[in-house]
């Protein structure tokens, strides 16, 4: 399934989270669509939540504070902004919103007593960041407008997220009244409602495939609303699809390809032969796993997208040529 | 892009685990690096070598929890079926369960009428189960009792797969200060607890604070901790010594540190990190385990391997050969890549010992993979 063939649900969502087992690219996806839901003149943050200034360190930019800064421009006008959630600050702004609590609040942070509240209702951490995170969805310039078109967050790995978003759970170590409980409440209606989807990020990989298809499923559970599978680091196909299985199983004819050699001038021993020949049955044993994790990903109903493996590494460059390729799948700039 | 050499010394991996000075070893490294499987491989490895040998992981995948016959989570070391090699090999497996650590620490430290009431508080519930560092602390916990059993040649540890490697350092420490309970004392009646030097310190400003906490988190829960941390008080000092034991014990010249890293620039700066904490804690790092690289296997220039397909695309001739050179070529910028991240990790860290890891081809999920990650990890 496509995009295009599935009703547009991700370019109607105005809060993206991105998810995937730790290790497959996460950041780079996250990074990636922003830059895709920017282009063509339209404003996206993109936020992340885990202290690890991997944002700032694709974009090779100074770390991020915690205040929403210009990261780069989109195609077309666009424009991206980022923004670095720590728990602490974020637990003061809320305090200083409801209570004046100025000086005090300082001594206390010396203190380490916030880390401490923090870690007295583990909850609390997660309620500040998403707590946060809706506030940034749902502001409004003087003339109603809301300040961002899409937020996009770089969100905790996939054995950690739905717990993270079920801010329903997190509630329950709360107060039943005050601030932060309304504030939550508000979180929970944006979560489960439209406007909000997860995207997981996999490899092509047996366990990343199998965490993302475990936290579909979690997320159904849960009704939070799953968007597009994103396969990362998608190399392309060498060997026709059907040598691919005689290849695997060490079936490789050895004869053909130094003919090839040959007729090509390249005049080379044996054991560059032999070297080929291996490195074509791990690439073809590789591509044949990388089938069956297509074929698990197919039995869920959702679009996924491919992005290209980048074999020199991921920079700012290739961060556009990403968001070029979601471009092409119908995300963000083509509407 | 010319960089100068960087030739770090290989890791003599089979030395290393066979050298009967090494008591202890933890596996170390930012998540999805394959450290679970790594540790399970040198722990065969190494039972095979003749070391009796326990390994203690954390939460593994199924099918390798499986590949090392462990069926079940009880958080007892289980001998580990060796088939077909010398049946002197001798290696057990363990998983760690964190709740019942926790829950054995207590029932050690205090009396039965007191853990009792300490396991029964919906605090400490929170606290053993969900508080980030639990688990690292309780990693640390059972390793500590493992070498107090004295019965193993070699234990491998794997860490849990944190945010930061680093974070099992310091969660005995974070969780401490937590358990200490001063704040909470002084937050659930702060007329009585603190002192008044504090107090005067932190002035008006506290009993404000004290009130917004309750308000944000409940008095339900504040009452609960409270209660909780008056129960723990006399059992509080056991667990601080078991810390110090076991931060000790980490820092002991039997102990060595492995970490273990993808040849990705976020794994080897998390790599690179590890390196210098340790180093500030004068702990000395026995080498970097690059997993999962892609060498080449063919001697044959990418250049030239392009042009040759080409040639032969545009001929319309010899389709598999064209396409074994492109896939070559791709190999070679895959494996001069890992290279030059490799050598950028040397240059930084030049005295850190280096063995990598060719991948394989397919996931490891059986003994027969292991031993081949192990054979791997070997010759170096």
């Amino acid at each position: 399934m496509t995009i295009s063939d599935w009703d547009g649900e991700p370019n109607r969502a105005r809060l993206h989270w991105v998810s995937g087992k730790g290790g497959v690219g996460k950041t780079t996806a996250a990074a990636a669509l922003a830059l895709a839901l920017a282009t063509g003149g339209r404003r996206v943050l993109l936020v992340e939540v885990e202290g690890r200034q991997g944002i700032a360190q694709l974009f090779d930019t100074a770390p991020l504070p915690y205040s929403e800064e210009w990261l780069a421009a989109a195609p077309g006008g666009g424009e991206l902004r980022a923004l670095a959630i720590d728990a602490e600050p974020a637990l003061l702004e809320y305090l200083d919103m409801f209570y004046n609590l100025g000086f005090a609040g300082r001594t206390l942070h010396r203190m380490g007593a916030i880390e401490f509240a923090t870690t007295l209702a583990p909850g609390l951490r997660d309620v500040l960041f998403t707590g946060k995170i809706k506030e940034c969805v749902g502001r409004t310039d003087d003339r109603g407008r809301h300040v961002y078109d899409a937020v996009v967050v770089d969100a905790p790995p996939t054995g950690r997220v739905v717990k993270f978003l079920d801010v329903t759970k997190a509630m329950a170590d709360l107060a039943k009244v005050g601030p932060i409980r309304t504030q939550s409440e508000g979180v929970v209606r944006l979560l489960h409602s439209g406007d909000s989807v997860v995207h997981l990020v996999t490899l092509l990989e047996e366990l990343p495939v199998r965490e993302a298809l475990e936290t579909v499923e979690e997320l159904d559970a849960a009704d939070l609303r799953p968007g597009a599978i994103l396969l990362n680091r998608v190399r392309p196909p060498r060997l026709p699809t059907r040598s691919i299985t005689a290849a695997a199983g060490g079936r490789v004819d050895a004869s053909r390809i130094r003919a090839g050699l040959e007729a090509a001038g390249l005049d080379r021993d044996a054991g560059v032969l032999d070297g080929l020949v291996a490195e074509t049955v791990e690439h073809a044993t590789r591509a044949r796993a990388e089938d069956e994790a297509r074929k698990r990903l197919a039995a869920t109903d959702l679009p996924s997208i491919a992005l290209s493996e980048f074999t020199g590494g991921i920079d700012v460059a290739a961060l556009y040529e990403l968001a070029e390729e979601l471009t092409a799948h119908g995300i963000g700039g083509a509407r | 892009m010319t960089e100068p050499a960087a030739r770090p010394d290989p890791l003599d991996v089979d030395g290393f685990l066979d050298d009967p000075a090494n008591r202890i070893v933890v596996c170390c490294g930012s998540g999805g690096v394959g450290k679970t499987t790594t540790a399970a491989a040198l722990a065969i490895r190494a039972a095979e070598r003749g070391r009796k040998t326990v390994v203690l992981t954390i939460d593994p995948a199924r099918r390798l929890a499986q590949a090392l016959g462990l069926r079940e989570l009880d958080n007892q070391p289980r001998p580990v079926e060796l088939d077909g090699t010398d049946p002197g090999a001798d290696l057990s497996a363990m998983m760690l369960d964190m709740r019942r650590t926790f829950d054995d620490m207590v029932l050690a430290h205090a009396g039965r009428e007191r853990a009792q009431q300490i396991l029964d508080n919906p605090f400490y519930q929170t606290i053993s189960t969900s508080f980030s560092g639990t688990q690292e602390y309780m990693a640390m916990e059972r390793l500590g009792q493992l070498a107090a059993e004295d019965v193993w040649d070699l234990i491998i540890v794997d860490t849990p797969p944190s945010r930061s490697a680093l974070d099992f350092l310091d969660a005995p420490q974070r969780l401490s200060t937590v358990l200490d309970g001063r704040l909470i004392r002084m937050l659930s009646s702060p007329a009585r607890a603190g002192g008044k030097g504090l107090r005067k310190i932190v002035g008006a400003g506290f009993g404000m604070f004290s009130k917004v906490v309750s308000t944000i988190i409940g008095g339900q829960l504040l009452a609960d901790a409270s209660a909780f941390v008056q129960a723990f008080d006399s059992t509080f000092g056991g667990f601080r010594e078991r810390a110090d034991y076991t931060y000790r014990l980490l820092r002991s010249p039997n102990t060595s540190f492995l970490v273990v890293a993808a040849p990705e620039p976020d794994s080897l700066r998390e790599a690179s990190h590890f390196v210098e904490r340790l180093a500030g804690d004068s702990i000395p790092l026995a080498g970097l385990i690059a997993n999962r690289t892609h060498p080449v296997l063919a001697d044959l220039p990418a250049a030239r391997a392009l042009s040759a397909a080409e040639e032969l695309e545009a001929a319309g001739s010899s389709p598999l050969a064209a396409a074994v050179l492109r896939l070559h070529a791709d190999r070679v910028a895959v494996a001069e890549r890992e290279k030059r991240l490799l050598a950028r990790f040397t240059r930084a860290h030049p005295e850190v010992p280096l063995v990598d890891v060719p991948a394989l081809s397919s996931d490891v999920h059986d003994m027969e993979g292991l031993r081949e990650i192990g054979h791997r990890l070997g010759q170096a």
